[in-house]
């Protein structure tokens, strides 16, 4: 039996019959932001150089030349990918949002990560970014994919469905297994609440798409041994967007609730906004830029 | 929305909603007011006030006024750009009612012209124009888009229509506003392909018509 076309090649085709673009122009332009995304993951290893705030700009270095305790080589590569991308975003470097800034680092450190891995090429990753992409556009159709519209559950719950997807297409799995990724990816990122320390994308988010980034492998991998969503793709995706409606503004990118309302979140926020801190948290010493 | 807006914009960071959509909100004054900009006097509402200045809002705002593209390098250095090229450009913070929380409201000088954009950023880069010179429109730059300022006349949009038609380009989408009756009116216009230089000399040389510019596509896809 032939194998099934992978998902990339109906989301292409489908997609240029939309927009009236060529698809070779979209795969050359995604194999170029591929480029520029591992641009990102480069710069970002080489700096340790602050963010705007100082709070982020060291933590992919530091796991990248930490020694490997666990013997789990993928997962830290995952993880300093992901950290990489989303600390230069936070020092106003050049990135690939996809689909946020916020959320930048999920898709390079799950798809740049699994391949540099396994010793895959750039070229070997346009399709399943195209597929990615395609499970982004599905999901802002029938939902969001900003912090600031559904929490991060949108944002980063976004990044990482479509990392998940990417990584089974990638790693030749079939098109219900890369939509059952996606699916058990989402499924399982539901209630995150945007709570950036500050208004800063830098506490959690930073972080935040390294965990994101081995959460859409996980996916992938339960995907690839035939493990299924549960609760179906579409029901997850209303889940997802019923959840975001409920959820209160506080917790949706204004910094008025969650990790930005800690003592620590408010001294840092009191610091960059040049009040004197107030309370136990004023004790956070920042290295600043 | 193409696949190119979900992987993308390439960006300067930190934020796709404050710093790229705020950046392309720039440039479509700049393209709109058509030389270089002396004076920005810009109006940040909500959120884009709030915590626009730690997302580099300001930066990237002034970066478009400065026609750079949201992944410009120089992005981050856009104050002293600006300097350099006679802009001055003021901030305040403004509360433009019930819109979307990341808008911007941008009034633009340059030595001959002026021109007042309105709009938001609402996500991923993408962004959504509301008002040009006080009059409402409703486009994302994500096609190429005439904007024509005329004395309202009967049959204007029917001679535009078919000008663009001549002109070999297919309409995509079309709002029309005027203040009143016989008042000020706006047209914008969304094509599958920009116009030629000289359809648009031909907008510019009817008697009604006061004002005439072609916005590039801004978007990826």
């Amino acid at each position: 039996m032939n194998a099934p076309a992978p998902a990339s090649a109906w989301v292409l085709e489908r997609d240029c019959a939309e927009t009236g673009l060529d698809p070779e122009d979209i795969r050359a332009e995604m194999l170029r932001r591929i480029g520029e995304m591992r641009a990102s993951i480069e710069r970002g290893l080489a700096s340790r150089a602050p963010s705007i705030t100082g709070m982020v700009g060291w933590n992919a270095q530091g796991l990248w030349e930490a020694p490997d305790v666990l013997n789990a080589p993928l997962i830290r590569r995952v993880q300093a990918y992901a950290m990489a991308v989303n600390e230069e975003n936070a020092r106003m470097g050049r990135i690939v949002a996809a689909p946020t800034a916020g959320s930048a680092g999920t898709i390079p450190g799950a798809l740049i990560g699994v391949a540099d891995h396994l010793g895959i090429g750039d070229e070997r990753l346009v399709a399943p970014m195209i597929l990615a992409a395609g499970v982004g556009k599905a999901i802002s159709k029938r939902m969001f994919i900003s912090g600031a519209a559904g929490g991060c559950q949108a944002e980063i719950g976004s990044s990482a469905a479509m990392a998940a997807a990417a990584v089974v297409e990638l790693l030749g799995g079939t098109p219900r297994a890369a939509v059952q990724a996606a699916s058990m990816a989402l499924m399982n990122t539901i209630g995150l609440v945007c709570d950036p320390v500050g208004g800063y994308v830098e506490v959690p988010c930073v972080s935040r798409n390294a965990f994101y980034a081995v959460h859409a492998v996980s996916a992938a991998q339960l995907a690839l041994a035939q493990l299924e969503s549960f609760i179906p793709p579409d029901e997850v995706l209303g889940a997802m967007a019923s959840v975001g409606r409920m959820m209160p503004a506080a917790l949706r990118e204004t910094a008025e609730g969650g990790l930005a309302q800690t003592p620590t979140g408010l001294a840092v926020t009191a610091r960059m906004e040049g009040r004197e801190p107030e309370g136990p948290g004023g004790m956070v010493e920042l290295p600043m830029a | 929305m193409s696949l190119l807006d979900m992987i993308g914009p390439v960006m300067i960071g930190p934020s796709s909603s404050h710093t790229a959509g705020a950046c392309r909100l720039g440039l479509v004054a700049h393209h709109l007011l058509g030389e270089p900009a002396k004076t920005a006097t810009i109006g940040l509402h909500a959120s884009f006030a709030k915590t626009g200045r730690g997302h580099g809002t300001h930066l990237a705002l002034v970066a478009g006024l400065l026609g750079y593209s949201p992944d410009d390098p120089r992005l981050p250095q856009a104050f002293a750009e600006a300097e350099r090229a006679g802009l001055s450009a003021e901030f305040r913070e403004v509360d433009l009612g019930d819109v979307h929380p990341n808008t911007a409201r941008i009034e633009l000088r340059g030595e001959t012209g002026q021109v007042m954009v309105q709009g938001s950023s609402t996500g991923g880069g993408v962004i959504l124009v509301t008002q040009v010179q006080g009059l409402g429109v409703n486009f994302s730059a994500a096609s190429p888009t005439v904007l024509l300022r005329y004395q309202d006349a009967v049959g204007m949009i029917a001679r535009v229509a078919s000008t663009v038609a001549a002109d070999g380009v297919n309409i995509a989408a079309l709002t029309c506003t005027r203040e009143n009756r016989g008042g000020q009116a706006l047209l914008a216009i969304e094509l599958d392909a920009p116009l030629s230089p000289e359809a648009l000399a031909f907008f510019t040389a009817w008697k009604d018509t006061n004002w005439v510019r072609l916005l590039p596509k801004l978007m990826d896809g």
